[in-house]
């Protein structure tokens, strides 16, 4: 039996190995379908979350991992859809095809929460392990660029 | 390959395309656009007795309805997957219209014929149904407006549709579309000849840059990709497949996946009759209580395969036969001038070999579908670009007749090509049956990299005769490569002429002689088409062999590429097999004019011809595809150690009228990104017959600090009829980027990908 807590909510899971992704547990057993499969092997980031704030690869990070602490997801990023990462990616309608952009906005929520105005560089650092197959990288930079101009 | 399509009306004189049909119903106005039956339509023009014929078939389809509180819904009918035609299409109806967009409802339509074609590839959703869709919202506005008109005692001439209102502007009155949907019901429908259409300077949503109708729901995680759709008691499913193409099942021991908690059902799955088309591969599924679950029972079957015929593909052997093959004469696709003689007269000759290895298309949601068969139907959710042809592979596979199954389209993780093809959904819907559940099955990465329909592996070799200032005079182009249509015929071993038509038999030179020649190879893997087709390999070798012969001759690339465009004119293809993309020439002729605008405007964007430092360097290439111009200019920073970095690009493209610019500007940036890809790394080989590539590791696709960090955007504002968009602004790229790579190393690049190739310099 583990216990987390997922977007403030309490959640106990009691019917899955220990050792199942919390990606799995997220989209098959609680429903939460906007944390999205990728790779299975955290090279692509599409499954990008926050484990006590800060951004995890869910395809790889165990259910015991996360017991007792806090998992935040696309669905929890803000209660209305206003994160400024959120309206950021609006303003510069980042998306395509969209399947990659759940986890892009995780990844940059968690380094705009460390680094209140990144560079270019700490953007790619912090980005590059976000695939976009759309390519939409160009504004991806830039929406980053923007939220963090709005969270000054 | 080439589907029979809406556009054979389309020249027709006496023929509109778009019939329309008021109805009443409960709900409110219905405005049905009849187009004519797809598969009873042949290729090319109509005679009238043909057209008769068709007209037999017509079904009533509704695109557009309108409800009594005035609520405005419009069918989108073709598959979203990235480039916002979810969108842009509807976009139009409502310019007509005079719809409110902000209020409009989208409704995605089921797999239906009704429709037409829903077979969202080729780049031609704008191109095929503009004018369908400009219709729907003419004659729709036509009928309020004369509702209108008759409850005022005005002219319906006097009145204009606005913001889902009805306006009388002389004398300040307005209806609500909702108050007069029953009084337009009755009415006849217009003529289509009578219809009139928005003028440029009225449009307030076509031309404008307007947000996709998805965005909120991408942004807060709740939009529904086919990787997301549910129903009460769905199960998970994965599936283990030969590593052969080809092979199947010897022998398989399940009890190890069996006892593992959570599985409840081991199924196998026969292996497809007859050629491969879009049938399920066949292998060992396994049915869990969740995917991961299901992941890891499937790596827990011991199973034992007989590989088949292809057990023995070697990729890189077959890639060396390209070679050769097109060192020998082959199939003629066109031939201008006298080669011959033109060779034995040349000063110089020069000649390059070309090569372009097998591509997965990896788009981000893998293949995944999910399917309820009950009662001896089946209903399906899949992220397809073809839901029509998916309806057809279920019937086929279940031995269903069509009535009995429905597929529904989600949103689409991508697709580029790869979920044209229904095999997946295959999948779920045999699952579904054997297990009475609803069964969702997941391709993991490896077996999305792994089982693909690949992009052809192709060997272009060049040869030109030139004259004493190092001008060409002659121009001999051979290609090798399997032929798409060996996934559908076994026997098709040879490049048709739908492919060489991509880039090779098309080529704009201003060169007396040229031949095109196509030589044979017949395919060991399951080919299929990826974004831009065999515009990819060819555009690479054409415009990489221009380079190479302007530098040549000692000339500016830029300069000897607009010399080698020639005069302003419409490209003669006369004697040429040519399929033009299925759009007559009469209506889309290949205009040299906009293919060197757009060049022009490239190279004037990027500052062509300004210094830079060895190591740094600009490459230029233009292609025309899917009816539409374009030019790419890469700017290329090589640091000695070889490392290739993207810092700008200039991407022009004059793709006729642009419905919504900022997604024509996206795809822009987004096909650069996609060509990044493709050159620095992109390589699926075959060894044994089985795929040495699995995941995002050793398949890369360009990440942030790789893809160019900017691309700018240029479209050349046009009333033109509509080319394509999605797939245009890839087959510049590589060739622009190799040609950048030579301008700042002095090293050519004949063969993708870049990966592997010493790039170093001092």
């Amino acid at each position: 039996m583990t216990t987390l807590r997922i977007n403030g909510r309490q959640v106990t899971v009691d019917d899955l190995d220990p050792s199942t992704p919390l990606l799995w547990v997220l989209r098959d057993r609680l429903g939460m379908t906007g944390t999205k499969f990728g790779c299975g092997m955290s090279l692509c980031g599409a499954c990008t979350i926050h484990l006590n704030g800060t951004a995890v690869r869910s395809c790889v990070t165990p259910l015991a991992a996360a017991a007792d602490k806090d998992v935040t997801t696309i669905e929890g990023l803000s209660e209305q859809g206003d994160h400024p990462v959120q309206k950021a990616w609006a303003e510069c309608d980042v998306p395509q095809c969209g399947y990659c952009q759940p986890g892009q906005m995780m990844s940059a929520a968690a380094l705009l929460a460390r680094k209140k105005r990144p560079s270019d560089q700490d953007i790619d650092s912090a980005m590059r392990g976000n695939i976009c197959r759309c390519g939409t990288y160009q504004r991806i930079r830039k929406a980053i660029h923007s939220a963090a101009e709005e969270m000054k | 390959m080439i589907t029979p399509t809406i556009k054979n009306l389309s020249t027709q004189g006496s023929s509109r395309r778009v019939f329309m049909q008021g109805l009443l119903s409960a709900s409110g106005l219905l405005l049905a656009a009849r187009v004519p039956g797809m598969s009873a339509l042949p290729l090319g023009d109509m005679s009238e007795g043909d057209f008769a014929s068709a007209l037999a078939d017509f079904r009533p389809n509704v695109f557009l309805s309108i409800d009594n509180a005035g609520k405005v819904t419009i069918v989108a009918h073709r598959s979203e997957m990235g480039t916002g035609i979810r969108t842009s299409l509807p976009m139009v109806v409502a310019e007509e219209l005079g719809a409110d967009w902000e209020s409009v409802r989208l409704e995605q339509a089921l797999g239906d014929a009704k429709y037409g074609s829903q077979n969202t590839d080729g780049s031609r959703s704008i191109r095929r149904f503009y004018s369908v869709m400009r219709d729907a919202g003419a004659s729709a506005r036509a009928m309020l407006e004369q509702a209108a008109a008759a409850r005022w005692g005005v002219e319906a001439s006097e009145c204009d549709c606005r913001d889902s209102k009805v306006l009388h502007p002389d004398s300040e009155r307005a209806i609500g579309f909702g108050e007069l949907v029953e009084e337009a019901g009755k009415l006849a429908v217009p003529a289509s000849d009578s219809l009139r259409y928005r003028a440029a300077a009225e449009r307030r949503y076509v031309g404008q840059e307007t947000k996709i109708y998805d965005l909120e729901g991408i942004l807060d995680g709740s939009a529904v990709f086919g990787m997301d759709v549910r129903i009460p008691g769905t199960k998970h499913a994965a599936v283990a497949r030969c590593p052969v193409v080809g092979g199947k099942v010897k022998s398989v021991d399940s009890k190890a996946a069996m006892a593992i908690r959570g599985v409840e059902k081991v199924v196998q799955i026969p292996v497809y009759k007859g050629h491969y088309a879009f049938q399920p591969l066949g292998g060992v599924a396994v049915i869990a209580n969740n995917t991961w679950t299901a992941i890891q029972a499937v790596n827990a079957l011991k199973i034992e395969w007989d590989l088949g015929p292809n057990a023995d593909y070697d990729s890189a052997a077959y890639g060396k036969a390209l070679v050769a093959a097109t060192h020998e004469p082959g199939q003629v696709f066109r031939d201008v001038g006298d080669i011959e003689p033109a060779f034995e007269a040349a000063s110089k000759e020069l000649s390059a070999d070309y090569e372009a290895p097998h591509l997965a298309h990896a788009p981000m949601e893998p293949p995944c579908a999910l399917a309820l068969f009950k009662d001896g139907a089946v209903e399906a959710w899949a992220p397809t670009q073809n839901p029509q042809s998916t309806q057809e592979v279920l019937t086929q596979v279940l031995g269903l007749a069509a009535d009995k199954v429905k597929v529904n389209v989600t949103l689409l993780g991508g697709g580029f090509g790869r979920k044209s093809k229904s095999d997946f959904v295959a999948e779920a819907a045999l699952l579904s049956k054997e297990l009475g559940a609803p069964v969702h099955v997941t391709w993991t990465r490896e077996d999305d990299i792994r089982h693909d329909f690949y992009h052809t592996v192709t060997a272009v070799h060049m040869k030109a005769a030139m004259d004493e200032e190092g001008k060409p005079t002659a121009l001999l182009t051979r290609a090798s490569f399997p032929p798409i249509n060996s996934t559908f015929d076994p026997s098709a071993d040879a490049p048709s002429s739908f492919e060489i038509g991509m880039g090779l038999s098309d080529q704009p030179w201003a060169i007396p002689n040229i031949r095109v020649e196509g030589c044979k190879a017949a395919a060991r893997t399951r080919i299929g088409w990826l974004r831009s087709v065999s515009h990819i390999p060819h555009a690479f070798a054409v415009n990489s062999f221009v380079d190479e012969l302007a530098w040549a001759a000692k000339t500016d690339p830029y300069e000897f590429l607009m010399a080698l465009l020639g005069e302003d004119r419409m490209l003669d293809l006369s004697g040429v097999e040519y399929s033009n993309h299925s759009e007559p020439m009469s209506r889309y002729p290949f205009d040299l004019k906009r293919l060197k605008a757009v060049t022009k405007i490239a190279a004037e964007r990027s500052g062509w011809g300004r210094e830079l430092p060895k190591g740094k360097g600009l490459g230029i290439a233009c292609h025309r595809s899917f009816l539409s111009y374009q030019a790419t200019v890469v700017e290329v920073d090589v640091s000695q150690r070889g490392v290739v970095r993207l810092p700008k690009v200039w991407s022009v493209i004059d793709c006729g009228l642009a419905v919504n610019p900022d997604r024509v500007r996206s795809q822009m940036e987004g096909a650069a990104a996609f060509g990044a890809s493709l050159t620095l790394g992109g390589a699926v080989t075959m060894q044994n017959g089985a795929v040495q590539q699995s995941n995002f590791h050793d398949y890369p696709i360009a990440r942030m600090d790789e893809a160019p960090r900017e691309v700018d955007v240029h479209i050349v504002p046009s009333e033109d009829l509509p080319g394509g968009v999605g797939e245009v602004g890839v087959p510049p790229f590589a060739p622009a980027m190799c040609n950048a790579i030579y301008a700042a190393t002095g090293k050519r690049v004949r063969k993708l990908p870049l990966s592997g190739q010493d790039l170093r310099w001092e």
